[in-house]
């Protein structure tokens, strides 16, 4: 039945967007620094939190436009999580660069646990819901009573992501900075002799990273309405799922990557059974990797001996 | 920010430290804002938000202060310089260290008067010095990266807990089980994964312990599904039980002595001591295998141990198994002591901790971790009042001892093989490996 593939599609790409952003945040400092930022994941969910908390200010005051006040959310999320980013680099993994490669890790597993246990002592353990901002959608077709259905809010998403990485896109490839990250991604210790202010670069990287997840955190408040301290966890292992199915390192891989597992989900979900989708991602993950050890538009390393 | 250059007047370093002081005030405002300032109330039609200026107010000043002390202890630091005197007296310190734990380690359920829950205690802290030494086999000495340790943990404790719950096996019979099934698993893990090195290896072993979880979940007729197995039957000594109602076939019963529960939780303290004691001494005996050398030396340098004909496959294959087989044993003794299992007890924050202690502990380092485990399991559950607060403290915990010791606890290590005199190497010279 093609209609209820389609619907699967449209559903499966809308879910990939919001990974795919996580994604290019853990594939954006793994490319620079090298290390698993595992608190990139929950850095979505204050994301997500900013965004709830601005639009009920937005409605105690009475103010009913929510697209408005979804856009007013989605700055001021965008600022405070970069400032969550910079403060997280700073304080939890620039005293460690350059050290023994699994500390920062802990160092990250530690921060994400700080994290969430932040939000649910001072946000309170329940599931927040607010009703869906923009409502409706329409009707793309129809086949033996099956509507296949393309909400505004889908449109939304697609279409927020698709800008967002267009704005990314033009800074990583046309500006100094993007210059300079690129770089440090190649070499840092060259880019440091030749003038580039790394710790300021890497800062600035962690800032927008974290920017994008707070998109990702409004997209998906928007879309799903419920959100509680604990999304972060699994939105980020999926995202950092995605990072490496699409090679880490690499910008358009996490994209990719992103797209995929969202429609492994949707797909997965429609056709087999919803209990066992994550089984379904990690186990493709798996097997991906062992026919590609570095994802899909990863480049192999080159050890130089 | 931990500037190296000594501050020259006092002046300087104090407009240095209120610049620094008023930026990171600047950030926790940003930060606690959404959070501590504002909190949100569900009401009958949607949300309310509710305001808490002076909760705020405590948290922008206790980060400043937190800020203002950090300056004068690295302030202090550059002055004195004496992390290398420092390290010279832990190191001669460790001497006495390891069989000082080792005594108060055994004597612990003996002294008198000591309440059930400190013996309890005892056995949670030692199944995770237990957890941390078989991980120590993977990351620490193969130097691979697992993220899913507690994947084996898990098939130990349901290897057990299914064998009891339908064909009513016991703990003595299913520990040797669990082991081998856990070892298995082990195998499976690392065939996909003998290719994989970093990040890679890491996402890869994390989905295999998230996959372990969900199937465990899922899989309702076979192991209950998120309700669990019950009813999970307790070791006994040699036939005899611990029910508290005494009479013949009791441990009590036999020995002529009241019932005490005491007396369950000591047998548990010594059975997992022993195992804890089990998989240190094979693995300080296998890093003098040709198979520990070859998991060092395969942390070392992946590339010249192909060039030197070591065959890699089965370094790591047998890294992998041996780590999990003593993650299945602490599973299956973990299913013994509680009774009762289910999906909950093998989230990734099991791994994470596990992986923490090691890290902690100074990855390598045996006694490291076992202090590690002592540090990051006993304090916390000392401090169980502190309930809804402990894991946020647990994090920060985690994060400000890493910033603080990155080498973790033990920063020296004891080389495997040496000519003459083993003399106590810096952790600095050993590497990490790249898997």
């Amino acid at each position: 039945m093609i209609a209820y593939a389609l619907q699967q599609l449209i559903n499966g790409i809308t879910l990939g967007m919001v990974y795919g952003l996580i994604a290019v945040g853990y594939t954006m400092v793994y490319g620079i620094i090298g290390m698993i930022n595992f608190a990139h994941g929950d850095v979505f969910m204050v994301g997500a939190y900013v965004g709830i908390i601005v639009l009920t200010a937005f409605s105690g005051m009475g103010i009913a436009a929510v697209p408005v006040g979804l856009l007013v959310a989605l700055l001021v999320s965008v600022v405070l999580c970069g400032v969550y980013g910079f403060t997280i680099e700073r304080a939890a993994y620039r005293p460690l660069r350059g050290s023994f490669r699994l500390a920062p890790l802990i160092s990250a597993i530690g921060m994400s646990i700080l994290l969430e246990n932040f939000v649910q002592t001072s946000q309170g353990a329940k599931d927040r819901a607010i009703p869906e901002p923009i409502p409706g959608g329409f009707k793309i077709m129809q086949q033996h009573g099956f509507v296949v259905q393309m909400s505004y809010m889908q449109i939304a998403i697609i279409v927020t992501t698709l800008v967002t990485l267009g704005i990314f896109t033009y800074i990583v490839t046309k500006t100094p900075l993007g210059r300079a990250m690129r770089a440090i991604e190649q070499d840092a210790k060259m880019a440091a002799l030749l003038g580039v202010n790394t710790n300021r670069v890497i800062s600035l990287t962690f800032v927008i990273g974290s920017a994008l997840a707070a998109v990702a955190g409004i997209m998906f408040l928007s879309y799903y309405g419920v959100i509680n301290f604990f999304i972060g966890f699994n939105a980020g292992i999926k995202a950092f799922t995605a990072a490496v199915l699409g090679g880490i390192g690499s910008l358009p891989g996490a994209v990719l990557g992103g797209l995929l597992i969202g429609l492994i989900e949707a797909f997965w979900s429609g056709y087999a059974t919803i209990a066992y989708k994550d089984v379904a991602v990690y186990s493709i993950l798996a097997i991906v990797l062992m026919f590609m050890p570095t994802g899909l538009l990863g480049r192999a390393d080159i050890e130089k001996v | 920010m931990s500037d190296a250059v000594p501050a020259v007047s006092g002046r300087d370093t104090l407009i240095r430290y209120l610049r620094d002081a008023g930026g990171v005030g600047i950030l926790a405002l940003a930060i606690f804002v959404p959070f501590i300032g504002l909190r949100l109330h569900g009401h009958m039609n949607g949300l309310a938000l509710g305001y808490r200026p002076k909760l705020l107010a405590i948290g922008v000043v206790l980060a400043v202060l937190a800020r203002v002390l950090v300056l004068i202890w690295q302030d202090r630091r550059v002055h004195q310089g004496r992390a290398a005197w420092r390290a010279a007296r832990i190191a001669s310190a460790g001497k006495y260290v390891t069989p000082l734990l080792l005594g108060f380690a055994v004597l612990l359920p003996l002294v008198p008067g000591i309440a059930n829950f400190y013996i309890d205690l005892g056995v949670l802290v030692m199944t995770y010095v237990m957890l941390g030494w078989g991980l120590n086999i993977v990351v620490g000495l193969a130097g691979l990266l697992d993220l899913g340790y507690v994947a084996f943990y898990a098939v130990g404790a349901y290897s057990f807990a299914l064998l009891a719950h339908y064909y009513h096996f016991t703990f003595w019979e299913c520990l040797p089980l669990s082991g081998l099934f856990a070892a298995l698993w082990g195998v499976c893990l690392g065939f996909p994964v003998l290719r994989l090195r970093g990040d890679y290896l890491a996402i890869v072993t994390l989905a295999f312990g998230e996959i372990i979880r969900l199937v465990i979940t899922n899989w309702i007729s076979l192991t209950g599904g998120p309700n669990g197995i019950y009813n999970i039957p307790h070791p006994t000594f040699f036939g005899l039980n611990f029910n508290l109602g005494g009479g013949a076939g009791t441990f009590s019963g036999f020995f002529g002595i009241d019932p005490d529960p005491k007396q369950l939780t000591t047998y548990l303290y010594y059975i997992i001591f022993f195992l804890a004691l089990l998989t240190n001494w094979v693995t300080l005996r296998l890093r003098r295998l040709p198979m520990g050398r070859a998991w060092e030396a395969l942390r070392e340098d992946e590339i010249a141990c192909r060039s030197l004909g070591i065959n890699v496959r089965n370094t790591k294959l047998t890294a992998f198994a041996i780590g999990a087989m003593f993650g299945g044993f602490a599973g299956c003794f973990f299913a013994t002591r509680q009774n009762f299992i289910s999906p909950d007890s093998f989230t990734f924050i099991e791994s994470a901790t596990v992986l923490a202690i090691v890290v902690l502990g100074g990855a390598g380092s045996q006694l490291g971790v076992a202090l590690a485990a002592v540090v990051m399991i006993g304090i916390p559950a000392l401090l169980q009042d502190l309930s809804i607060y402990r894991m946020l403290f647990f994090g920060l915990a985690l994060v400000i001892m890493m910033v603080v010791r990155p080498r973790g606890f033990v920063s020296t290590r004891t080389p495997s093989i040496a000519l003459g005199r083993r003399k106590l190497i810096s952790s600095e010279l050993i590497s990490e490996g790249h898997g």
